[in-house]
């Protein structure tokens, strides 16, 4: 306890050391946040995006924050319910059977940017012949445009945005766009209030229609969308908890055993420790990350499976040089002499008095290596071999990359996660390179 | 007893010191030189091991002799007169032969002989989907015209990185705890991120952002006729991925040399030629980098072998048409022959990698040059 105290008490004077426990510690709280808001089953679900969950979110929209950083105010989603808001509706007849009312989503429109799509969620309930409804679009200036006219069976989605009819009527302009812009300038939107009256007609007696218009902008929430409507902030957080496992279960496994083989290396000598030497030097030439493809392409993408891989290639990793080196030293010293003096065991003596000798050392090494471990695992991913299931921040990489994010401008894709890869490779590298000169006196003071 | 006192011209002492240590370092290079082929060839052999699994390798072979059957038949007049039953028969036939020829239908130790031989000659026979740019569908052909293009960006990147740090870093071991050596102590790790992790900084800084540097590719479309248009595009196409791979360890070999530079520079002689009055460049020259050379060099064979994984990423990220841009090509579209060829691949460049270092190391050691034994652990 004392030992771990004093410890503390040296890092305290590094400022660099401090900062990077700080990124460490924010990390963590950012997981554990992951793992509570959004149960590991429901970040699959959400992750997988079936059944349309995100249908109600833009496509590559921006984080909300950038308005904050910009004078021109882009628009946010919006979302208009019929079912919700019954005031919206008002009937105009209504005899025997037969009605007509009429839906008015009306809203203000104050943005210096178009919205990326508009779509029209109708649904309906009727026994034999359907609702019909005729759309019309008005504008703050007045003047009114008849968008279409149809039947409304079950579930009937007029995606506006993709009208080509209405495009041609528009002059060529997206309706997006068309529907927004300005007249004198149809490069700006026309602020004001606009308005979206839905005429129905009804023709049975329990028959009934709603309405969602749904105004897609191109923001939203805290981290974006992506190019399948997803929420970006998902992937994000999720893949916090599963970097920070994957690398500190591989830094950890990799290294603990590494230090045990070299220790049994040089306490046999003999055969056993050329056996070790020349078996690191094949594993030195064996390019992990293609053996890793190879892996993942014909086995499993399992990424539990490829931890165990990596695992079992780091036990004869270049770090068996190094610890030897030391081992040699610590093999000669008296109280080896005097642990097998008094009858102790190999085990005994490698566990008990070899090992915790070289602890010192292994701290920092450990820390050091557990990003290159979290940059390992979004390598592959990068590569499209992530894990089938998990949401990370290499799978946000290789999506971003496969749909040219860089080359389209979508950056805040690119830089999220990769701003959450730098804060985890930094924080664990300044921790580890303080530790290094703490516990190597050679070091110290350097 | 007292030896009597031989006395040797200068002259004829050195020449023969000469041929000796040259004699030594060949003796050490050849050495190293058949270790290391032993274990390239265990490596490879664990790749096939790992790849047959799954059995990857017995349907390459298998598909390999389809092809050859195939061919050799088409181009027989008589066997296309014959009725289609008979041809495939006859076809079958043959496929089964030549399987039991090579042993497909023997257990896999057996045969698995045959794979490391075909393995070490890079013999993987043909690619299922992907094509060389000259149209060759042999992965020998696709991965061995993907060679050229990664070592160059890999020489150019590793050879500005050696240079630029030993450099800076013997810079700094004479300004230590100036204001230039506290930021790159404090920039050492950055370098946790690899390679490919700044490329994509440096694609949206100075392609997305600024413009100024192209995307990726290794090469403007269409290239440009004249000579020199062409090599300066191409050395345009360099930067970008070349600087991101002596970004990524920059400061951390910086970091480490300079450190290793101090540390000796504490030593007596050091002090003692000081003494002497030598000037500084003289100490730094033969004082400090000669004696830390041999540990510099081991701990860039090292950084060396880590670099070449995070190379396949970032040849992927600047489209950069090498062995690890054709290496995600065939991820993508599941090419196996393609897959194992380029592990194999990787295997011999890191073992020539480590080859070449050795030699280098035998240059500089002079315990290799006078036979004091040439063990580096």
């Amino acid at each position: 306890m004392n030992a771990i105290k004093r410890a503390f008490a040296e890092i305290k004077k590094y400022p660099s050391a401090m900062a990077g426990i700080a990124l460490i510690s924010l990390l963590v709280v950012l997981a554990v946040y992951a793992l509570i808001s959004i149960p590991y089953t429901e970040a699959i679900t959400l992750w997988r995006g079936a059944d349309n969950i995100w249908i109600e979110n833009p496509r590559n929209a921006r984080p909300v924050w950038v308005n904050y950083f910009s004078r021109a105010k882009m628009p946010e989603t919006m979302i208009f319910r019929s079912k919700d808001n019954p005031e919206v509706r008002t009937i105009l007849e209504d005899v025997e059977g037969f009605r007509a009312d009429q839906i008015v989503f009306e809203f203000d429109y104050q943005y210096d940017g178009f919205p990326t799509e508009i779509s029209l969620f109708m649904t309906s309930t009727f026994e034999d012949i359907g609702p019909s409804v005729t759309i019309t679009w008005v504008k703050p200036d007045g003047t009114t445009r008849e968008l279409t006219s149809m039947g409304v069976v079950k579930e009937t989605n007029y995606r506006i945005s993709q009208d080509e009819r209405l495009t041609r009527q528009l002059g060529g302009l997206l309706p997006e766009r068309g529907l927004f812009a300005d007249p004198e300038n149809n490069q700006v939107p026309l602020k004001g209030t606009y308005k979206m009256i839905i005429e129905g007609l009804v023709f049975e007696e329990d028959s009934d229609y709603d309405a969602n218009l749904i105004v897609y902008g191109q923001l939203h929430g805290m981290a974006g969308t992506d190019h399948r409507r997803r929420d970006i902030s998902v992937a994000l957080l999720w893949g916090t908890p599963v970097a920070l496992a994957f690398g500190l279960l591989a830094a950890v496994g990799s290294t603990v055993t590494t230090m045990i083989i070299a220790a049994a290396s040089v306490w046999y000598g003999g055969w056993i420790d050329s056996l070790i030497r020349r078996i690191t030097e094949v594993v030195m030439i064996l390019p992990l990350l293609p053996i890793l493809i190879m892996i993942s392409l014909f086995y499993s993408q399992s990424i539990w499976v490829i931890l165990g891989v990596i695992i079992l290639l780091g036990i004869f990793g270049s770090g068996i040089l190094t610890y030897r080196s030391m081992f040699l030293q610590i093999k000669e010293s008296g109280y080896i002499d005097a642990a097998r003096a008094y009858g102790a065991s190999s085990f005994r003596i490698i566990i008990r008095y070899m090992i915790p000798k070289i602890f010192p050392v292994l701290v920092p090494q450990f820390v050091t290596l557990v990003p290159s471990y979290v940059f390992l695992e979004a390598s592959l991913a990068v590569l499209g071999l992530s894990d089938p299931l998990l949401p990370t921040w290499g799978k946000l990489l290789n999506d971003a990359y496969a749909n040219g994010a860089l080359y389209k401008g979508y950056f805040y894709w690119v830089l999220e996660p990769a701003a959450l890869l730098m804060i985890t490779g930094l924080g664990f590298a300044m921790l580890g390179f303080a530790l290094d000169r703490i516990f190597n006196p050679r070091l110290r003071g350097l | 007893m007292v030896k009597p006192v031989e006395v040797v011209q200068p002259e004829t002492a050195s020449k023969k010191g000469r041929f000796d240590a040259l004699f030594r370092i060949l003796r050490y290079t050849f050495s190293r030189g058949i270790v290391l082929a032993l274990t390239v060839t265990v490596g490879v052999y664990l790749a096939i091991l790992i790849a047959n699994g799954g059995g990857h390798v017995d349907k390459i072979q298998e598909s390999l002799i389809r092809e050859q059957v195939g061919l050799m038949l088409a181009g027989d007049p008589e066997f296309i007169k014959l009725p289609r039953e008979v041809r495939a028969e006859i076809n079958e036939r043959e496929v089964r032969i030549r399987m039991e020829r090579l042993d497909l239908d023997k257990p896999f130790y057996v045969r698995s002989h045959r794979y490391l031989l075909n393995g070490l000659t890079l013999n993987f026979g043909q690619a299922t989907h992907l094509l060389s740019d000259s149209g060759s569908s042999y992965v020998r052909n696709i991965l061995g015209e993907r060679l050229f293009p990664t070592l160059l960006l890999f020489a150019t990147g590793q050879l500005l990185l050696f240079f630029s740090s030993v450099i800076l870093a013997l810079f700094l071991s004479r300004r230590y705890g100036s204001v230039i050596d506290k930021i790159v102590v404090a920039l050492a790790p950055t370098s946790a991120a690899p390679s490919w992790f700044y490329g994509i900084f440096l694609i949206l800084i100075f392609s997305a952002v600024l413009g100024w540097l192209p995307f990726g590719g290794i090469v403007d479309t269409p290239p440009p006729t004249g000579l020199w248009a062409n090599i300066l595009s191409r050395l345009k196409h360099l930067i970008l991925p070349a600087s991101a791979l002596v970004i990524s360890s920059f400061f951390i070999t910086v970091y480490y040399w300079r450190t290793f530079f101090l540390i000796y520079s504490s030593e007596d002689y050091v002090d003692m030629a000081k003494a002497k009055g030598l000037s500084s460049s003289v100490i730094e020259r033969r004082y400090v980098l000669r004696p830390t050379l041999p540990t510099i060099i081991t701990s860039f064979a090292l950084t060396l072998i880590s670099m070449w994984t995070g190379a396949i990423i970032l040849e992927t990220v600047f489209s950069w048409p090498g062995i690890g841009r054709i290496t995600y090509d065939a991820i993508n579209l599941f090419d196996t022959p393609v897959i194992v060829g380029t592990v194999v691949i990787y295997a011999y460049l890191l073992a020539i990698t480590v080859f070449l270092l050795d030699i280098i190391y035998a240059l500089v050691d002079p315990r290799v040059k006078l036979g004091a034994g040439g063990n580096r652990q």
